[in-house]
């Protein structure tokens, strides 16, 4: 079942009376924040740090042009081979002509948005590949035939008592809702099929132009054996992704790893530049880097580029209260979330009503109070929302009543008038100081919260004349 | 109590909701200010700052109502408003929404002189202590605008401390919106509500006599869950509390 065809509402209303996805939601999100929180505090200067990754990133896309160069030089320096993908169609092809022409068979997969962004697993089976996620999370959801619902925990949506049932079912194994024996199964399923990989596919969490290298960070192993075992690894990197130099490198990784699950570091940080060389005993004999643009380097420049400083920890997703109550899938694209909401339009930009994203969001702030670049994700969603606007993408009843408060509000004695009749209607509809119960479209506040009655009889305004009255005459 | 800082004098912005709904939020303000020594004016024609339309995306509109208030607001001095969300407003979109236009610069130097009420007392007046009276258990709500966009945590609650009587609890999950959001409130109202359920989740943990909150949307909010649910705890703007009008009204 492909999420995109339901109506955003609908999906946002089925996630809301989800039971076991705001379980498994309110666990995990929790767990998140906290661990985020004290990462970052244990820092002597976590905003220092923060500013210098955000100049990093500001930096890199400034330059991005000449940055790729140099990344691209040193790739095929050290033996790799480089294919600019202008946009999916582009990646999918490359890749799958590189499996048809090396006779590969069986792929193993490592996380990776990218990917997902692209569709790619759906373009390699339908060329006659087999294609197995590696990542434990990624796993799951290829066994449930699911999407991820989140960055960097894909499978997020998901009690354990679910995957029990998941890997009693097409694991063969007893159930259990004991993680441990879980992980047991799902690796020695994987293990077989990491040796008899012809190719391995990874995303990249930074390029590094100096050393011609990709960094991929993970904390299970599986994206370090997916590109070395097979005998050609293929390296999925957004152009964005990039810094200059190795100690650009150490700052990224440390702000990743403690935005994303709190760590210091990740478990496992690989640095790959190029295949194995003459004399090594590991690594893949072919390495190639699939540069994807799709949509990137329009924003740059544009009203949306500071959206490519994002480094996909998917902390904003876990701050945000929104992605909270509804999760990942009721958002629908790939990317969820407050960043999702503004990369999905323009990455996505065949998904349908992906101007309602926007809406879904009380504009808090808490998604860029957490980010570790200090995206100002609210400033765009704003932006996103006039967008809409201009291109005519609003409810007839919502243009009237702005369009009614921006005349009320422009002439005060409109204002004055109307608001006196509004006192007087409000004292009509409600008792005790609260209203239960208001007319359409304002039905849609009083169904589980009261709307307060006007206090007294005077506006604030008609209180403050009278007092200055008074006091003239005094 | 004065401020040895000589005369002030201070424009109060009580805002569209304030104004409307809850005037005694605003008159709060007025005792609060005058207390302080600060000469308060309101001035003729003050309506609302715009966030409406801005935030529903209706630009042209929100400009038009924000423009107005620049020119109603200009000269006026300090500009003092019991609401986060609406002092960001000014001092944070309004740059955005008047760039390339005529009210860059009027947008800017309004900025500049804008103030939410907890933080004019604290920071610029230098006042904690207003001789406030409550006795019960009061916890406090961080309206997420004053909080994230200008930077306000400790402001309220150092005016708190100084209530006498009052007993303050920690609010579980304080920084968490309440999901009142403006139109998101309706348009969004499935999420909304489930994001007010969280936070009156949190206010029932902290047995409170009193939630007291900046803002009044948000109060607006939670008040309405907490009615509803026929919850014992009242919602209260800052204002209210410090000036002694907790009982004005139901």
């Amino acid at each position: 079942m492909t999420t995109q065809n339901i109506h955003f509402h609908e999906r946002v209303d089925s996630a809301l009376h989800d039971g076991s996805l705001q379980t498994a939601l309110g666990r995990a999100t929790t767990r998140f924040i906290g661990n985020r929180a004290g990462a970052m505090d244990a820092l002597s200067d976590a905003d220092g740090l923060r500013r210098q990754a955000r100049a990093i990133r500001a930096d890199a896309l400034s330059r991005l042009d000449e940055l790729l160069e140099r990344l691209v030089a040193n790739v095929e320096a050290k033996g790799g081979t480089v294919c600019w993908a202008s946009d999916g169609e582009d990646a999918r092809r490359y890749i799958a002509e590189l499996a048809r022409a090396r006779g590969v068979k069986m792929i193993v997969k490592s996380k990776s948005m990218a990917s997902e962004e692209i569709h790619l697993n759906e373009a390699l089976e339908a060329a006659g590949l087999e294609v197995v996620e590696t990542d434990l999370g990624e796993y799951i959801l290829q066994l449930a035939g699911e999407t991820p619902s989140h960055i960097i925990a894909p499978a997020i949506h998901k009690t354990r008592e679910q995957v029990g049932e998941l890997f009693e079912q097409h694991l063969n194994m007893p159930h259990t809702e004991e993680v441990p024996p879980m992980i047991k199964a799902a690796r020695q399923a994987l293990r077989q099929r990491f040796l008899h990989a012809d190719m391995g596919i990874s995303g990249v969490n930074f390029g590094v132009a100096n050393e011609g290298a990709v960094v991929i960070v993970e904390n299970e192993g599986n994206a370090r054996l997916s590109t070395s075992v097979p005998r050609i690894h293929v390296a999925i990197m957004g152009i964005e992704r990039i810094v200059e130099q190795l100690d650009d490198l150490a700052v990224m990784l440390q702000v990743l790893a403690r935005s994303a699950t709190g760590q210091k570091l990740s478990v496992y940080t690989s640095i790959i530049s190029g295949p194995a060389r003459i004399g090594e005993a590991d690594g893949p004999e072919e390495f190639h880097l699939v540069l994807l643009d799709n949509g990137r380097s329009k924003m740059l420049g544009g009203q949306y580029a500071e959206a490519l400083m994002c480094i996909r920890c998917g902390a904003c997703l876990n701050a945000c209260p929104v992605y909270q109550s509804i999760g990942g899938h009721a958002y629908g694209g790939v990317y969820s979330g407050p960043i999702g909401a503004i990369l999905t339009p323009l990455l996505q930009p065949d998904f349908p009503d992906s101007h309602l994203l926007a809406q879904a969001s009380s504009l808090c702030g808490a998604c860029q109070e957490v980010c570790p670049v200090g995206i100002a994700i609210p400033d765009m969603l704003l932006r996103l929302r006039a967008d809409a606007v201009r291109d005519g993408k609003y409810h007839p009843a919502e243009k009237a009543a702005i369009q009614g408060y921006a005349m009320t509000m422009k002439s005060p004695a409109l204002y004055r008038a109307g608001g006196a009749m509004a006192r007087l209607g409000s004292r009509l509809l409600g008792r005790k100081g609260r209203i239960r119960r208001l007319p359409p479209p304002l039905n849609l506040w009083t169904k589980n919260r009261d709307f307060p009655q006007p206090v007294g009889d005077r506006s604030f305004g008609e209180w403050w004349e009278q007092r200055e009255r008074k006091k003239g005459t005094a | 109590m004065s401020t040895g800082t000589g005369h002030r004098r201070a424009a109060l912005f009580v805002t569209c909701i304030v104004d409307q709904i809850y005037p005694t939020v605003g008159q709060a303000a007025v005792q609060l200010l005058e207390a302080q020594g600060v000469e308060v004016s309101v001035p003729r024609g003050l309506t609302c700052c715009g966030q409406m339309a801005f935030n529903a995306g209706f630009r042209d509109e929100a400009y038009a109502v924000a423009g107005r208030t620049i020119e109603v607001l200009r000269g006026q001095g300090d500009v003092v408003l019991p609401s986060g969300s609406c002092a960001a407003m000014i001092r944070h979109l309004y740059q955005e929404l008047f760039e390339h236009s005529p009210y860059a610069r009027p947008a800017a130097e309004l900025a500049a002189r804008t103030y939410e009420l907890s933080e004019y007392l604290v920071d610029v007046l230098g006042v904690t202590e207003l001789g406030a009276q409550y006795e019960g258990r009061v916890t406090y709500h961080d309206a997420c605008h004053g909080l994230r966009f200008l930077g306000l945590r400790d402001q309220a609650r150092t005016l708190l401390g100084e209530v006498q009587g009052a007993e303050l609890v920690p609010l579980p999950g304080c920084d968490q919106c309440c999901g009142f959001g403006g139109l998101f409130a309706i348009k969004q109202q499935a999420i909304s509500e489930a994001m007010l359920d969280r936070k009156l989740d949190g206010v029932a943990a902290a047995e409170a006599d009193l939630l007291v909150t900046s803002d009044a949307s948000c109060m607006m909010q939670i008040s309405g869950g907490l009615t509803r649910n026929k919850s014992k705890t009242k919602a209260r703007h800052l204002a209210e509390l410090l000036a002694n009008m907790t009982d004005v009204r139901p």
